[in-house]
């Protein structure tokens, strides 16, 4: 391992997440924006030029917040459940390629920490590992809604992880890899050879998967604030809960980059006009998931769970046998 | 014309109809049902357009509140005003004491004196907020619309006796010659631009 290649890494890694860190603060106030939109409000306006320096009130409330350990909890597990979130959440981005390889100053980069041949699987793998926030975090805080959301979130990122597994399985047979760089030169001919056409069923299935793992509206019942308060949250305060969020909102836009590298065509060729498309396409992906916690009613935890285990699961394991037959023949 | 139509309290017959809705499904695959024709049926992209259509129309409802504030009426009941004559400028209230006297909550005290003109003259007035129901008792009573109920709702203070005094309830001289002072549309009178709002009311059902 030469010397280059680990001070490239090493900047990539910090610009990951200094990018993605300020971004989730970005992802706040473009959520408060657009449901206040929506709603017919205005959102934040009063820090700055239509409240644009909210992120940086919020950051600076957020830090200085004193840091709040209740009695009873147990200390340890309490303190490192919000590390895990944060952490597990930018692990994750290790293997997504944010945009096509470009040269500066005559030295190639690839804007992926590290092109590994598991790709896929490595980040629904580490993203699955980001249950233990919750779930740690809820039953260390000695507080009966967060036991409750931490239940909660056990049940629903253990049946979900099932869905978004089986439902990419169809497009990992077509493509033959998991590196989301193979999937991404799969479909480099344009709109035409996205893989939304040939796997519609796999792609509304993930998309499903991916509001229930990232706890967004129609199934925000992990820390659903009108039943639960914050849920797993409820006992956190200052930066603590802080990384919660910033492991929230990063998580989001990491899943909305691999849905559209997996099925929306990636970076296309690489050229300039491909990596902003796939930007166009990430801005979207996360757009939706504030547009329908503007829209749609959340459903009951037995409606999610019967939603999964006797209506997604079954529907995706008759996509992949209907996918190997196809390739078969 | 006849009233009969007008008269016909039955609401229950006429043009009403109960709304469809239908049994909740019992069976597993009644629910599957259920959850496929609310997913296929467009539903979900009915409300997604609602709120899209609502953010590019962009109605915003909002009022800023410290930099913009709705009219209020002038029923409405505040922080109490002293008024003056309009033409020589001293003060309307002629210390007849009818307002400290019908005051339920016993908020108001007034001291006055014959000065040497033989009239009545007010030496101390004062109203203690922190008793005022703001029942407009005192506005009601006032046989010289002297003293009257302001607008002005926004009494936070480091001290409640920042508004008793009759100084700061006065109108000033300088106001009142910028022509600033307002009589008072009395108990009743209608919201500004109220006719704008005023619809026909349906009598039929």
């Amino acid at each position: 391992m030469d010397t280059a290649y680990f001070i490239e890494t090493i900047i990539k890694i910090v610009v990951l997440l200094l990018v993605f860190s300020a971004l989730a603060g970005f992802g706040t106030y473009f959520e408060r924006k657009v449901l206040a939109f929506m709603q017919r409000r205005l959102g934040p306006m009063h820090v700055g030029p239509y409240g644009l320096l909210q992120i940086a009130a919020d950051g600076i409330k957020l830090f200085t917040k004193e840091d709040i350990v209740p009695q009873n909890v147990v200390g340890p597990i309490f303190k490192i459940a919000p590390v895990i979130t944060a952490a597990t959440a930018f692990m994750a981005a290790a293997a997504i390629p944010f945009m096509p390889s470009f040269t500066i100053f005559g030295y190639e980069v690839h804007p992926i920490i590290s092109d590994i041949n598991v790709g896929i699987l490595y980040i629904l793998g580490v993203m699955a590992i980001g249950l233990y926030g919750p779930l740690l975090g809820g039953m260390a805080s000695a507080n009966k809604w967060s036991l409750i959301s931490a239940a909660r979130a056990a049940s629903v990122f253990i049946s979900y992880e099932v869905v978004s597994g089986l439902s990419l399985l169809a497009p990992i047979m077509m493509v033959g890899s998991l590196s989301l760089i193979d999937f991404n030169n799969y479909q480099t001919g344009g709109v035409g050879s996205w893989m939304i056409w040939s796997q519609p069923v796999a792609f509304i299935l993930f998309l499903i998967a991916a509001f229930a793992e990232t706890g967004r509206t129609p199934f925000h019942l992990i820390a659903n604030d009108h039943e639960i308060i914050d849920g797993f949250g409820t006992e956190y305060s200052g930066m603590r809960w802080g990384l919660f969020f910033i492991g929230e909102y990063a998580n989001m836009f990491f899943i909305s980059f691999v849905i559209a590298l997996i099925f929306l065509g990636g970076f296309g060729d690489g050229s300039v006009g491909g990596a902003l498309a796939l930007l166009g396409k990430v801005s979207f992906i996360f757009f939706f998931f504030l547009w329908t916690r503007a829209a749609w009613p959340d459903v009951r935890p037995d409606q999610l769970m019967w939603l999964c285990w006797k209506v997604l699961m079954p529907i995706a394991v008759i996509n992949i046998v209907i996918t190997g037959i196809v390739i078969m023949f | 014309m006849s009233f009969e139509k007008f008269k016909d309290r039955n609401v229950g017959e006429d043009g009403y109809y109960m709304v469809d809705i239908e049994d909740y499904p019992e069976t597993g695959w009644g629910k599957f049902k259920q959850v496929a024709s609310r997913s296929l049926k467009g539903e979900l992209f009915v409300g997604l357009w609602v709120v899209l259509r609502e953010m590019f129309k962009f109605d915003i409802h909002t009022v800023q509140y410290p930099k913009e504030k709705l009219p209020i009426g002038p029923r409405y009941r505040a922080v109490h005003k002293m008024l003056r004559l309009f033409e020589s400028g001293t003060e309307r209230c002629i210390g007849c004491g009818l307002c400290e006297k019908i005051c339920i909550s016993d908020c108001i005290r007034m001291d006055t004196k014959y000065d040497e003109n033989s009239r009545k003259e007010v030496t101390e007035y004062s109203i203690n907020l922190g008793r005022c129901i703001f029942c407009g008792y005192c506005a009601e009573v006032c046989p010289e619309l002297a003293i009257v109920h302001g607008g002005r709702y926004e009494n936070a203070s480091e001290q409640r006796a920042h508004f008793v005094e009759f100084e700061d309830m006065l109108t000033p001289i300088d106001a009142l010659k910028a022509g600033q002072q307002e009589e008072y549309p009395g108990f009743g009178a209608i919201i500004p631009g109220s006719d704008k709002s005023v619809k026909k009311t349906p009598l039929a059902y």
